[in-house]
């Protein structure tokens, strides 16, 4: 398989499942304002602010907005055509590079993604937005899962696949972690965290939420909502499919399906940190997450990501992008022949 | 739903000077009357959905917002009878015969210009012409693979060449797109009369690529070499690569070794036997052409001349294309066929022989001037719609390089009923067929018919406003 085209399958499943997991934190951080109806408006940016560093902008957002109100964040998150990361730009990139594979993925998978992409470009999306921002973010959602499910069920499980799949697993398991560490500043620095308030229940079941993990949850812990217990779910657990565990197991799995490298060795970079990470997590308790710190934990667990995903271009798709100017390149193919000459 | 239509004068397509229906229309008009004018724009608006559904679209340059646009598309279908057909297909195989072995002279002994047929200076200024080709052997002796031969028809309906497109010729997966779209909204009308299928247009072109692989290949690795996604004809290479099942690359996916091209995967260089490329000659090999060139492949031509790789179409086939060439047109076939051109050129002037320079500046605001290299509606003058200032232009312009200007007689292209906003006038056509030479010359029973959209323009560029409709070649003359 051609480099290039292993690096836009990626993005594109990358781009997609980047795209669902932005829905999901900012529509449950909707939902939680609505439970806190009496805050000040410093309180509400305490509210806010870790959504933006959830999604890893920070810079980028205090550059376009002096102030984190609930409108600048969801702007800046939905809509902003100068954050890359937006929920929209993401279709954008998604759409671009499925657009520079497009002979390697099916029609099924193409047409969806197309219409997602008229979709979020047109005057009705902001409209569909204004009226009633969980329609709208529903439509995102059940656009990804749709992706998702068409991927399975047309795509060839071929190396391409095995690419499309370290994507979105690398892409969940690193929001779920972002997610997951938006109300550290509420837990001591190190150590268990003691009982927690009703606002503390309310602020951890929207996490639970925001990764579809509620019923999950419950099912194996009853209704009582701690930090300790949703930690435990969401970064150990074995079998839930959003949980940073299931994740990185995937992870390995499709690198070592693209290598051909079994389990306990490794032939590159990528290989090897993944297969360690994952073998940290099979190993590893939720006290000693929490002896090192949630928040530390989480900033590690990202670290190991980024990781990841540099030693995967290095092994696969480095030599397909040596340096060339964007703009000439950009340029250049426009002056090709064009249709009707 | 076609009993309100007017022919606009000139040559209608489907009406004869009577007003008749012509005979190869008839059973079409008599099912379209079955269908209710809010059926009819219903299935409209479904076509044009799917159309942006799979991104069928052409990106405008310079425009950020909305890039693409869905390259508008018109209903009512363009028939040809099978009888007409076959004179095209012997007109057109007529001449891609003369144009190669006219590439394959003037690359080696250059007779038709000792002979003095061609004065030599025409072909050596030719901005086209590769000297550096002379005397290299392209495989099977092919120079133009596939081309895309311009037809117009004239006031009396007479057919006539207006342009050869001899070098990447783009447009046929709008003709394959647009019989889908027809056939899923009019599958009653296929059923009832008869329509020659150009669905394996792919396979042809798969078959010649197959064709033309370096010898002693048996399985060769072929490729389709596109400039990248922002391209305008970018939907057409992702789309003939996926119906041929080959891979599309770029430049930068390509690699030279050893005089051999690899591509780069992510198992590690595999080596490419052919390419289909539809990159410019000028851009190929930045070490050869262009140095500034990104979107090449460093010792590509080297390869080429090696004979380890198979270019289609060949390096240097525009000189073909130089509109200066196309007046001699006529005089290639008669030199190596020893035959009359089948159907006839437009009649040209050239602008750097002294007696037709005269006549073309005294007569500027009849004619069209079309610089000798330019395409896509651009570097031309229309005279009778000119302004001043456009004319005084031209002149400046013939006059300091004579060489690079013909001139022609405006014609009135044929016209055809076309829908616009929900009635049917008469708009002016052409029509593009694609002729593949590789062990035989296949032209697939169709062609890509564009439509001026506006009213009395007779340009049907899709940059200046045009459309396209499906074209069908019927089995039978009615």
């Amino acid at each position: 398989m051609l480099s290039r085209v292993a690096n836009s399958l990626y993005w594109m499943s990358r781009y997609i499942e980047r795209a669902e997991n932005t829905a999901r934190l900012v529509e449950t951080s909707l939902q939680l304002l609505l439970d806190m109806r009496n805050l000040d408006e410093e309180h509400v940016a305490k509210q806010w602010l870790p959504i933006v560093q959830a999604a890893g902008d920070e810079e980028a957002f205090s550059k376009l907005h002096p102030k984190a109100t609930g409108a600048a964040v969801t702007e800046f998150l939905v809509f902003q055509p100068d954050n890359p990361n937006s929920i929209v730009q993401c279709v954008n990139e998604a759409r671009e590079n499925a657009r520079m594979v497009r002979d390697q993925i099916t029609i099924e998978l193409w047409e969806e993604l197309n219409r997602l992409y008229l979709f979020v470009n047109s005057p009705e999306a902001r409209q569909v937005w204004k009226q009633s921002p969980s329609d709208f973010f529903s439509e995102i959602k059940s656009a990804s899962m749709h992706l998702t499910g068409i991927a399975y069920a047309t795509l060839l499980q071929n190396e391409g696949w095995w690419f499309t799949q370290a994507g979105r697993f690398l892409e969940r398991a690193d929001k779920t972690s972002r997610i997951l560490d938006v109300r550290h500043q509420t837990l001591p620095p190190r150590g268990l965290p003691g009982p927690i308030n009703q606002t503390g229940v309310l602020e951890w079941s929207a996490i639970l939420r925001a990764c579809s993990a509620w019923d999950a949850y419950k099912s194996l812990n009853g209704a009582d909502v701690h930090p300790v217990p949703v930690t435990k779910f969401l970064v150990l657990n074995e079998d839930f499919p959003r949980s940073i565990r299931f994740c990185t197991t995937q992870l390995n799995t499709a690198l070592r399906r693209i290598s051909g490298v079994p389990d306990g060795r490794f032939v590159n970079d990528a290989e090897r940190h993944a297969g360690r990470l994952l073998a940290e997590l099979q190993f590893s308790t939720v006290e000693d997450i929490f002896e090192r710190g949630l928040h530390d934990y989480m900033d590690d667990l990202q670290i190991k990501f980024n990781r990841i995903g540099g030693a995967l271009f290095d092994a696969y798709f480095f030599l397909s992008f040596a340096a060339q100017g964007e703009t000439d390149f950009v340029q250049q193919e426009e002056q090709q022949q064009q249709y009707a000459k | 739903m076609l009993r309100h239509y007017k022919p606009n004068g000139g040559f209608d397509e489907m009406l004869d000077k009577s007003g008749a229906t012509r005979a190869h229309y008839q059973k079409f008009r008599g099912l379209l009357e079955e269908i209710s004018p809010d059926d009819f724009s219903q299935r409209r608006r479904s076509v044009d959905l799917s159309f942006l559904r799979q991104g069928i679209t052409f990106n405008v340059y310079g425009d950020k917002k909305g890039a693409e646009k869905i390259f508008p598309f018109d209903l009512i279908p363009r028939i040809i009878p099978a009888g007409e057909w076959a004179f095209l297909e012997r007109g057109l195989t007529q001449r891609i015969t003369a144009l190669n072995l006219f590439l394959h002279d003037i690359y080696h002994d250059q007779k038709i210009l000792k002979d003095g047929v061609i004065p030599p200076y025409y072909v050596l200024s030719g901005k086209h012409f590769r000297r550096e080709f002379v005397n290299f052997k392209v495989p099977q002796d092919i120079y133009i693979h596939v081309c895309g031969t311009d037809l117009i028809r004239g006031g009396d309906g007479e057919w006539m060449v207006l342009e050869d497109n001899g070098r990447c010729p783009s447009g046929v997966s709008y003709l394959l797109e647009n019989r889908r779209a027809m056939k899923r909204s009019f599958p009653r009308m296929f059923e009832s009369i008869g329509i020659q299928p150009v669905e394996h247009y792919p396979q042809e072109l798969l078959k010649m690529l197959r064709h033309i692989a370096p010898g002693g290949v048996a399985d060769p690795a072929i490729v389709l070499l596109t400039p990248g996604a922002h391209n305008s004809a970018y939907f057409e290479h992702t789309y003939l690569a996926r119906q041929m099942g080959i891979d599309i690359v770029e430049g930068r996916d390509l690699m030279v070794k050893d005089d051999c091209v690899f591509m780069r995967t992510t198992k590690g260089p595999r080596q490419v036997h052919v390419i289909y490329r539809r990159i410019d000659d000028d851009f190929l090999d930045p070490t050869v052409f262009r140095r500034d060139s990104v979107l090449g492949v460093p010792g590509i031509i080297r390869a080429f001349r090696q004979g380890n790789v198979s270019l289609a179409n060949s390096i240097g086939t525009g000189i073909a294309d130089d509109k200066v060439m196309y007046y001699f047109v006529p005089r290639i076939i008669k030199y190596y066929l020893g035959q009359d051109p089948i159907i006839p050129n437009v009649p040209t002037y050239l602008a750097s022989e002294e007696s037709d320079r005269k006549y073309i500046l005294e007569n500027l605001e009849q004619l069209v001037v079309k610089a000798a290299n330019e395409s896509g509606g651009y570097g031309m003058l229309m005279g009778p719609k000119a302004t001043r200032e456009e004319v005084a232009k031209f002149r400046g312009l013939i006059a300091a390089d004579p060489r690079n200007y013909i001139a022609q007689p405006m014609i009135m292209l044929s016209q055809h009923p076309t829908e616009v906003a929900g009635e049917f006038e008469g708009r002016h056509i052409d029509l593009r067929p694609y002729i593949i030479y590789g062990d035989k010359i296949t032209i697939v029973p169709s062609g890509l018919t564009r439509v001026a959209l506006r009213k009395g323009s007779l340009v049907v560029n899709s940059s200046q406003g045009g459309g396209s409709k499906d074209t069908w070649v019927l089995y039978g003359d009615e």
